[in-house]
């Protein structure tokens, strides 16, 4: 994003969490409950990032590791005669998802309560800030139609 | 990758009768759905072409995003699938895989090195380039610009899933044995309309980054950070508010509370319970079944028998619909967390959904008993019923994707058909004028007294 800009930029989902970076604006008379704000908004989004770039790696990794030691067990190679991949179909994939799901299950619900935390608190200080700025600018209008 | 799978989305014109035309292209059915059924169809169609260290994989996605999202408090126990994008992104991925770790893994002895190979081959070398989407791998700035605030409020609200929540509220309205009144009818459909926009726009508030690891749902508006979660939440709040005003104040306070209750148990109970526990399918039956509820309360002012036949038949129908559809998206439901039957309880799944086919064909012939439709109902409904409960034994047997799509397609084009068969039937008015009469009026007065 331009070194000259004045707002916030978004960039394309990030490989290995999905998610979408944001890069924070950081204005020079930025005040307390701003800089409140924009930490709360960079930790929420490291705290994603952490959690779901580890949570699909281990997805992919365990995938894969579950179609080779099946392939294995079928006595089939991970690769068939044309170099292309082999893979199982459905109903087989089915029993590791259920596996993958049942294991994280813990996990996902502590993120889910973090992930509340971060939401709820992200949003309010948006209102306050929102209400602050807003103040401030009636006042600012204020005084110049008194002047 | 997963299967291809093309959605074929019904158009919902508001209003009275439910016509859904077919349209392989278009994009975005809203469903309303009690269950929020992330369906990604995606045709993938992958060519490879061997170039000495090139591999290209050219994937055409026809993504229709069937969302189920569970109306608030109008949406008709029908499962509406929101169809987002059915837009064609090509997207050429280019695998820079040289030939000779092929050769080493084969020579390798060692089958761990073989594993770390194949590892390293799909972490690294997938290098997604989107033809059509370059636009989207850019960096946007957050700034929120007035002319693309409508399409993004449409999109936050899932504006056709509403749509649909409208129509099967109406439905309700339509099937109620009282005169029709098109002011009581118009306010019913908007505070409806409202509601279910407050409520949708809640539940994207809530599920921003498990959104953004669906394929269905990855093209949102929050996750995209075209709006802010401030402002997501202030016009959640001022299109509930109003709706749900509307609807105590202009309608009746039945309807009303039914709404406030909708909006909780959606964005409340459905939302969270959706990666807690299975139970999240039957909660979200329920808030399906409510819209017609309301509709029906909104034209009689009471909660009659009909009112909650008609919200079971939306219940039972729910269930082949979106157990059908989890059947495909197994694999975006284990790695996003969310905990549905057809990942962890797959018999569960199609037995309820086998079961609930069976129960419509129970509720059709109730309908009679009730006085809400003639004899002739179950009659001419008994083939739909009993097609969608011979899909449904299959489904069962099988377990497999076809199946499940073929339960799925039915469920479709069943619900309509059903609605539209039971309005036919519906039994005349004029047989039970004097009673009609006395309902009627309790629309009436409540907008005497409100509006001077």
């Amino acid at each position: 994003p331009p070194a000259h800009s004045q707002s916030d930029w978004i960039g394309p989902p990030d490989r290995l969490s999905n998610l979408r970076p944001i890069i924070f604006h950081v204005p020079p008379e930025e005040s307390a409950l701003e800089r409140r704000l924009r930490e709360a908004r960079q930790e929420a989004q490291a705290s994603n990032q952490r959690f779901w770039a580890r949570h699909n790696r281990a997805f992919r990794q365990e995938k894969e590791e579950f179609i080779y030691s099946r392939l294995k067990a079928k006595g089939l190679e991970m690769r068939d005669e044309s170099g292309q991949k082999a893979t199982l179909n459905a109903e087989e994939m089915a029993e590791f998802y259920k596996d993958f799901l049942n294991k994280n299950l813990k996990k996902h619900l502590q993120y889910n309560r973090d992930w509340y935390k971060h939401n709820f608190r992200i949003t309010f200080l948006m209102g306050q800030v929102a209400v602050v700025r807003a103040l401030r600018w009636l006042r600012r209008r204020k005084k110049n139609v008194e002047q | 990758m997963s299967a291809a799978r093309r959605c074929r989305p019904p158009r919902a014109l508001a209003g009275l009768f439910v016509w859904r035309l077919r349209n392989t292209g278009v994009q975005q059915v809203p469903y309303r759905f009690v269950q929020l059924y992330h369906i990604a169809n995606d045709r993938l169609i992958t060519f490879q072409y061997f170039n000495f260290l090139k591999r290209m994989y050219v994937t055409q996605y026809n993504k229709d995003l069937s969302q189920r999202a569970k109306p608030k408090s109008d949406s008709v126990v029908s499962p509406f699938h929101e169809l987002q994008q059915s837009d064609q992104v090509k997207k050429v991925l280019y695998k820079i895989s040289p030939v000779s770790p092929v050769h080493q893994s084969q020579s390798e002895i060692s089958s761990r090195n073989e594993l770390r190979e194949i590892k390293s081959e799909t972490e690294d070398s997938v290098i997604p380039v989107g033809a059509e989407s370059k636009e989207d791998r850019q960096w946007k700035e957050m700034k929120l610009r007035l002319d693309d605030l409508p399409g993004i409020l449409a999109r936050l609200s899932k504006i056709k899933l509403t749509a649909l929540v409208v129509s099967t509220a109406s439905a309700g309205f339509a099937m109620a044995p009282v005169p029709f009144e098109l002011t009581c009818f118009l306010l019913a459909s908007l505070g409806t309309g409202l509601a279910s926009c407050a409520a949708n726009s809640i539940n994207q508030f809530f599920e921003v980054p498990f959104d953004s690891n669906m394929n269905r749902t990855k093209n949102r508006p929050l996750v995209r950070g075209q709006i802010s979660p401030l402002l997501a939440v202030c016009f959640a709040a001022s299109c509930g508010v109003p709706g749900i005003a509307l609807l105590t104040l202009g309608v009746n306070p039945l309807t009303g509370a039914l709404g406030a209750f909708n909006i909780f148990l959606y964005t409340c109970c459905y939302t969270p319970l959706k990666r807690m526990s299975i139970a999240n399918t039957w909660v979200g039956a329920v808030v399906g079944a409510i819209p017609p509820i309301m509709g029906w309360t909104a034209a009689t002012g009471s909660l009659d028998a009909g009112a909650l036949l008609l919200g079971g038949i939306l219940y039972s129908w729910q269930f082949p619909h979106f157990n059908a559809l989890s059947w495909g998206l197994r694999e975006d439901y284990s790695r996003g967390g969310y905990c549905m039957m057809s990942v962890t309880h797959p018999g569960l799944c199609r037995r309820v959904a086998l079961r609930h086919c069976l129960a419509l064909i129970g509720l059709s012939a109730v309908a009679p008993v009730l006085d809400i439709t003639t004899w002739t109902f179950p009659v001419i409904s008994l083939p739909i019923n009993l097609y969608i409960s011979y899909l449904g034994l299959r489904f069962y047997r099988d377990a497999n994707r076809s199946s499940s799509r073929k339960l799925f397609f039915c469920s479709l084009w069943h619900l309509p058909m059903l609605l539209l068969v039971m309005f036919t039937c519906k039994k005349s008015v004029l047989e039970k004028e004097d009673k009609g009469d006395l309902q009627g009026r309790s629309c009436e007065r409540a907008m005497e007294i409100r509006l001077p």
